[in-house]
């Protein structure tokens, strides 16, 4: 089962279940934030977008002290597969989970559209349905989503290859034009170390279906549910 | 020392500052028997307010057509209530927040979405689509550039942070909006028709409820003295009569709400929008023939020594005031707890007609509920040709040189601000949330997909669009008016859905002068002729009039809000 965290505050907490539960058939939960532990039935926990506690103070500062968060923690210390994004990747940075912040974009604005983005890596959880250096097209929405890192964690997420996506033209070419809020290195979403735990800017469950949004977010979320079906099926 | 007694004394002339005339006081003082108190004194000044009480305009919007075979709630709700088959109804309304968001434009403009959310959510909808057409001056201005920058960030934080998509509008740069800029909020949401909440506070000695965030000091006398005056020179100490919102807890209040209708708890629910618990309560208890005991000193506060002046007139943001059924607190209480919002009962329902409202065990306030609601005055303002009618009407062919470099001049169309790309603007606000936008901004008409009660996408689609041409409306108010209703119809049935009902802002100016009063009897004349001709019933709307600045009025500008249905 998918545990979808839900913050207060948290905006696309539902769209992400549906994603899950409606379009790929995985069984998917909101789980409230205030909850001392997952459900004992979760097999991946995913942060959903949105201005959790209304994110007045640094993004997703406050979220990473919900109760709930403890367990997330544990989850990902076992290697259990968690997902973040916008929002929650976000909240994976202020707690750790993942190297680096997100800071306000170049321009200053919030911004809304469609990116492409170049798969950097195939990796068995969250891009196993891709191709390397496959484009994929799908939505942004943040006003704080410039990905930065010290010089030395840079260097470590690109020589352990956690860098997992990059912005980039519809050609794939990564450069400072396709780059839409300032990120390093053009940096949409990382992995930690062991690559269990995944955070990206877009949203790729806005893109899984082909009259809303297109259904390259596919490539992203049906890699995960695959991952999980696989698991699931050993046991 | 008991705070009262640093009332001001209740005269003509504390009447008069209020925004009271000579005549009104006189129907206070009559109704009373007595001198108001100076808290009964606010609760007049607001309720009687043009914002509050549509004295001016009611005798023409009681003319409008809003009866129709798809209307389950017309205008008098919170908002209009469209059925659209398989037991569903849209849920939409338009509304200005005009002069906040002059004074302020970034919590003007986004007060003014977290107001329309509220009114769509109170009837039980979940907010899905949000629209706003923004008027402003010339762009060249820097003033202009000030406002329009925090207007459009005021419209993205509010509604970005709410997870309500924004995915449409109309922007409108014209000199005639430099000291008065127009910023009309539209909202739609999506309800069972089983579960549509109204305003009522019926079942004598149910308990009257108060949830969501603190009453402060905010926004006192933001619907009539800011919202019922024009502009002048003194506008800038208007500033404090501006709320704040807070789009977090707007957010915790709509997931607690819809929550709490999907009991069977709630007798009926109100927002605290103009005029706060005043009018909240006032018009609760007048729907449904009943009075309503308060007891003040229960109202959640944020800042210490608030006198009950400040607590009934108060129009904090992101509180909402409801009647539960008895017994039935406990229940309540812990859904709003869970979402970390205040809660608190803070009155009873009662069969006596009156507003009783106690405050450290002393009653302040104690006044028929339907002589300030219902009786509230509706004048006849004279109505006059406007003098200049016939200069404005009058263009001579020949003044206007040949266009001798039609590149140039294709150029310079395009670049204007009028013309071009909005794509600035409506890229700041978040278009895919709830994950249904089948037309994102930039079309004719914005296009969502419709969900059915359990999440699951459906077949039908629903279509809206905002229009308005104001200069035609300045040249002849009924067909620009006309217009209006045409090109907002045309542009949802474009996306092939077929157009149900509108909602209308009609924003014009001071109503004391006899040309505005005769441009909006024609504005109204042309919209009804306009909804009847395309069978699409009013259900929704609001009036903003002194859209002025020192005796300079705006063009009529009747922005008109079309919603149309796509089956399939």
């Amino acid at each position: 089962m998918f545990s979808v965290i839900q913050f207060p505050g948290s905006l696309d907490d539902r769209d992400m279940r549906f994603a899950f539960d409606s379009v790929l058939k995985a069984s998917a939960r909101l789980v409230w934030h205030k909850e001392p532990e997952l459900p004992p039935e979760t097999r991946a926990v995913v942060l959903p977008g949105g201005f959790s506690y209304g994110d007045y103070l640094r993004c997703g500062a406050m979220a990473q002290y919900s109760p709930v968060m403890a367990a997330v923690k544990r989850f990902a210390e076992a290697g259990g597969p968690v997902l973040g994004v916008c929002n929650g990747f976000q909240v994976l940075c202020e707690s750790g989970l993942l190297p680096g912040a997100l800071l306000r974009n170049q321009d200053l604005h919030f911004g809304c559209d469609f990116v492409n983005l170049r798969v950097e890596r195939v990796m068995s959880l969250f891009t196993a349905r891709a191709a390397a250096a496959q484009v994929l097209r799908i939505p942004i929405k943040n006003g704080e989503g410039a990905y930065f890192a010290a010089p030395d964690d840079l260097a470590r997420l690109e020589a352990n290859g956690q860098v997992a996506l990059r912005y980039c033209d519809e050609n794939g070419v990564v450069d400072g034009a396709s780059n839409p809020n300032g990120s390093l290195a053009n940096i949409a979403g990382i992995t930690n170390e062991r690559g269990n735990v995944m955070g990206l800017m877009p949203h790729p469950e806005h893109a899984i279906e082909a009259a809303v949004g297109g259904t390259d977010g596919l490539f992203l979320l049906g890699s995960l549910v695959d991952a999980v079906r696989e698991t699931e099926s050993a046991r | 020392m008991n705070a009262r007694e640093e009332e001001p004394v209740v005269d003509l002339a504390l009447a008069r500052e209020h925004g009271l005339s000579d005549e009104e006081y006189q129907r206070i003082v009559e109704i009373l028997g007595r001198t108001p108190s100076f808290p009964e004194l606010g609760i007049f000044s607001v309720m009687w307010s043009e914002h509050c009480s549509y004295k001016s305009s009611k005798k023409y919007l009681k003319t409008f057509p809003t009866q129709g075979a798809c209307v389950i709630h017309g205008p008098g709700e919170n908002a209009g209530v469209v059925y659209i088959g398989d037991g569903l109804a849209a849920v939409f309304k338009i509304e200005s927040h005009n002069h906040p968001s002059f004074i302020a434009p970034k919590q003007g403009a986004a007060t003014g979405v977290g107001g329309i959310l509220r009114d769509v959510f109170t009837m039980g909808a979940r907010p899905v689509a949000n629209l706003n057409s923004l008027r402003l001056g010339p762009l060249d201005q820097p003033l202009h550039q000030y406002l329009l920058a925090g207007v459009v960030e005021g419209v993205g934080s509010y509604g970005n942070a709410v997870g309500v998509a924004t995915i449409g509008g109309e922007t409108q740069f014209h000199a005639c909006y430099a000291g008065n800029i127009l910023v009309n909020a539209f909202s739609l949401g999506i309800v069972e028709i089983d579960k549509i909440f109204l305003a009522r506070a019926s079942g004598v000695g149910n308990p009257v409820m108060y949830v969501g965030s603190k009453t402060g000091r905010d926004g006192i006398h933001g619907a009539s003295l800011l919202a019922s005056a024009e502009f002048d020179a003194e506008t800038e100490a208007k500033l404090p009569t501006v709320q704040v919102g807070d789009p977090f807890t707007e957010k915790c209040l709509i997931e607690a709400c819809l929550e709490l209708m999907e009991t069977d708890a709630v007798v009926g629910i109100q927002d605290m929008g103009a005029a706060g618990l005043t009018c909240s309560s006032f018009e609760m208890a007048s729907l449904s023939g009943t009075g309503i005991a308060l007891d003040l000193d229960a109202v959640p506060q944020r800042e210490t020594g608030m006198v009950p002046y400040e607590l009934l007139l108060s129009e904090s943001q992101e509180r909402m005031l409801l009647v539960a059924r008895a017994g039935r607190e406990e229940e309540i209480a812990e859904i709003f707890r869970r979402w970390d919002l205040d809660v608190a009962v803070v009155g009873r329902v009662t069969d006596d007609g009156r507003m009783r409202i106690q405050w450290k065990g002393e009653t302040v306030v104690d006044i028929p509920v339907d002589p300030v609601a219902k009786s509230s005055p509706e004048l006849d303002r004279p109505v006059a040709v406007p003098a200049d009618l016939g200069e404005r009407q009058k263009l001579d062919l020949a003044s206007v040189a040949p266009e001798e470099d039609f590149e140039a001049a294709l150029c310079e169309l395009l670049g204007s601000p009028n013309l071009g790309s909005k794509e600035w603007i409506y890229r700041q606000y978040d278009q895919f949330v709830q994950g249904d936008t089948l037309i994102r901004p930039g079309g004719d008409a914005a296009l969502i997909r419709v969900r059915d009660r359990n999440g699951e996408p459906t077949a039908k689609g629903l279509a809206m669009s905002l229009d308005c041409n104001p200069r035609w409306c300045w040249l002849d108010p009924r067909m620009g008016a006309m217009a209006a209703v045409a090109e907002a119809a045309r542009n949802v049935a474009c996306t092939g859905a077929r157009p149900l009902a509108l909602t209308n802002c009609l924003n014009f100016g001071n109503p004391e002068r006899p040309e505005i009063m005769w441009e909006f009897a024609e504005a109204t004349r042309g919209i009804s002729e306009a909804a009847i001709a395309l069978d699409t019933p009013v259900v929704s709307g609001n009036v903003s009039f002194y859209n002025e600045t020192s005796g300079r009025a705006i063009f009529p500008t009747p922005t008109i809000g079309v919603v149309g249905l796509l089956e399939n």
